[in-house]
């Protein structure tokens, strides 16, 4: 059976290396995932196109000079951009498109899906394989998630990804969430995942057999949090288990050991923090966020995420993390 | 002092609003609420109040203009373009809720007056309404060099036109940051959260400075700021003093509503709604000077 398997390094990844990634490191990266087969890679700010600011940080490179290079290095591959309507616009779609990319994934939060309706129109009329990402999918019931998928594919949608942003999900989650969808809709099905509670690889597995039929990874698993599914270890084990991706896994290998190893700015590991990510249901490029603001007013980073999961936060709220720290770091000082 | 008539156009979550905010309007009348649907909401609220209503849009109106002096378009920005023609033709003063843009941007407590005289002027944006004066009080001391806005909205308080539009309310609110606040470069970035109970509006403020060291006087100027917003929407508030790091300067603003119609979790409707009575009120008081010279 054959599965699409989508490289998010250079999208993920972003958050990771506080978007900072180079136009050499993107075009290295882009040449290695095209010569070990990667169908598809995407490239753009972490939290999207026109993702490049005060709120998330801001972009090193100019994204699009990014994209440039990286489809530029493309002969098989096809490069992906991911947009969340809120933050970029259909203006930043089209620059995109005009670069020569070939997918737009529109990100809403899982309950949503409508403010996507225009995003995803013009993607499928400017002629890309047009994706509705349905983020933080582990707060919202089954029956939601169904319901926010067929809006998605009502507007035009080709693939509808169930996509566990804050790496909270456990298998029997996906496979509920997946057959559920697999179940009620025409189009393809795709898995996201994070890696805060180590099942990223395990979720995947049961994405696949549920039904999915495009998942994500990133090399060396860079990407926010404790970051996604690793692709190399991915492609190893889809192949274990049967599965078809066309992907040369010596090469894809060489570029995570040569590429992208040297650039990472801290290993990608679970930390006590992105594990609490995972428990508390928090998106995860919060991470270096709270890392921050913890350092700034002295607390301890995990008060911070564990209040923000309470606040249930849907992605996009970074700011509530310095503000939660600001009144955390009040409180103390209050008490004798 | 005699009233101006004042007919709503679009019957739904501000127009509905917008009425009873304008009830309590010592120089407005609330005269006749325009909708397209007869069974909307807000049309049976404002027939039920005594107003008239017309439920076949601006031709409707058209044909009744002695009903009004002041019009407000909480329609949406493709209607309000024939609308606004329409109107300012007919010599009708508009004060625009929608994204359409058209008129000069008009955010009260930094430019209430300055637009007051023209045919057609617009409110911006809720977010834009929610952060600009804060912005504006931040450029007043050290100019700005790029201002970023957050505004965090219950799902329940976005209508079905914000969601289809909301490329609208991102270009719309970055270049009134720009136009209004005062800042070199603006951006503007809006999301949907539902929770339940549903939360807040909040905004974060995000501000560039051209140079450091003026963290007194800015703060200083930030709570007089939100002393003056509050005097029309009085549950406006910081959520924390502002934070400094280097040139950024980073404000957090809650806002409560008066729950008039939605409750107040809606405080981006209020905004938007009390700060377009402000205006409204304003152009009354310029119609009736300007008739008193005549």
């Amino acid at each position: 059976m054959k599965l699409n398997v989508l490289d998010v390094t250079l999208r993920d990844g972003s958050h990771s290396v506080r978007h900072s990634f180079t136009v050499e490191q993107v075009r290295a990266a882009a040449k290695g995932l095209n010569a070990s087969g990667v169908p598809y890679f995407e490239v753009s700010h972490g939290d999207g196109l026109g993702g490049s600011s005060l709120q998330y940080g801001l972009s090193k490179t100019d994204e699009l000079k990014l994209i440039e290079a990286a489809v530029s290095e493309c002969t098989t591959s096809q490069v992906s951009v991911l947009l969340l309507p809120g933050i970029g616009t259909k203006e930043d779609l089209q620059s995109a498109a005009s670069l020569g990319v070939k997918m737009a994934r529109i990100a809403t939060h899982v309950t949503e899906a409508d403010i996507g309706a225009q995003h995803i129109e013009l993607a499928r009329s400017l002629g890309l394989k047009t994706v509705g990402f349905l983020m933080m999918s582990h707060m919202a019931p089954v029956e939601k998630i169904v319901e926010q998928a067929k809006l998605f594919e009502s507007y035009g949608a080709e693939i509808v990804y169930v996509t566990d942003s804050a790496g909270a999900m456990l298998p029997k989650d996906v496979t509920e969430r997946i057959s559920a969808l697999r179940q009620a809709l025409q189009c393809e099905i795709g898995f996201h995942a994070h890696n805060n509670l180590s099942m990223a690889l395990a979720n995947t597995i049961a994405a696949i057999k549920a039904g999915a039929t495009y998942v994500d990874g990133s090399m060396r698993a860079l990407g926010a949090g404790a970051g996604n599914t690793q692709t190399e270890v991915m492609a190893a084990v889809l192949e274990r288990l049967g599965y078809e991706t066309g992907i040369d896994l010596y090469n894809l290998i060489d570029t995570a050991n040569d590429v992208i190893a040297p650039l990472m700015q801290q290993p990608q590991e679970i930390t006590g923090s992105s594990l609490i990510l995972g428990y508390a249901g928090v998106y995860s490029s919060f991470l270096l966020h709270a890392q921050n603001a913890a350092e700034q007013f002295g607390i301890d980073e995990r008060d911070i995420l564990m209040k923000v999961g309470e606040m249930k936060a849907v992605g996009g709220q970074e700011d509530l993390i310095y503000e939660v720290a600001q009144n955390l770091a009040s409180k103390r000082e209050v008490v004798p | 002092m005699k009233k101006c008539k004042v007919g709503i156009i679009g019957s739904g979550n501000i127009g509905t609003d917008l009425m009873y905010k304008i009830e309590r309007s010592p120089y407005l009348e609330m005269s006749v609420m325009i909708g397209i649907d007869p069974d909307s909401d807000g049309l049976k609220r404002a027939a039920k109040r005594g107003y008239k209503t017309i439920s076949n849009g601006i031709d409707g109106l058209m044909d009744q203009l002695d009903l009004v002096d002041i019009v407000y378009d909480a329609t949406s920005a493709y209607a309000h373009k024939r609308h606004s023609e329409l109107l300012t033709a007919a010599n009708k003063k508009v004060i625009d809720l929608t994204p359409a843009a058209i008129g000069p941007f008009t955010v009260p407590p930094v430019n209430l007056r300055e637009h007051i005289d023209q045919p057609n002027v617009n409110m911006v944006t809720c977010g834009g309404q929610a952060t600009i004066p804060i912005i504006h009080a931040i450029h007043r001391v050290v100019p700005v060099d790029y201002a970023e806005i957050v505004a965090t909205i219950a799902s329940k308080s976005a209508g079905p036109g914000t969601r289809a539009n909301i490329d609208e309310f991102t270009r719309t609110t970055a270049k009134a940051i720009e136009m209004v606040g005062g800042a070199k470069k603006g951006k503007a970035i809006i999301i949907l959260n539902p929770a339940e109970p549903p939360i807040i509006m909040r905004d974060a403020i995000h501000v560039l400075v051209e140079e450091q060291g003026h963290e007194e006087a800015i703060s200083k100027s930030i709570h007089e700021m939100v002393a003056t917003v509050q005097k029309y929407v009085p549950g406006y508030q910081l959520k924390s003093e502002p934070i400094f790091d280097g040139n950024k300067v980073s404000v957090f603003i809650e806002v409560n509503g008066a729950a008039d119609y939605l409750p107040a979790y809606a405080g981006n409707l209020d905004i938007m709604t009390a700060a377009a009575v402000q205006v409204g009120n304003e152009m009354a008081l310029h119609l009736q000077q300007k008739e008193g010279v005549l």
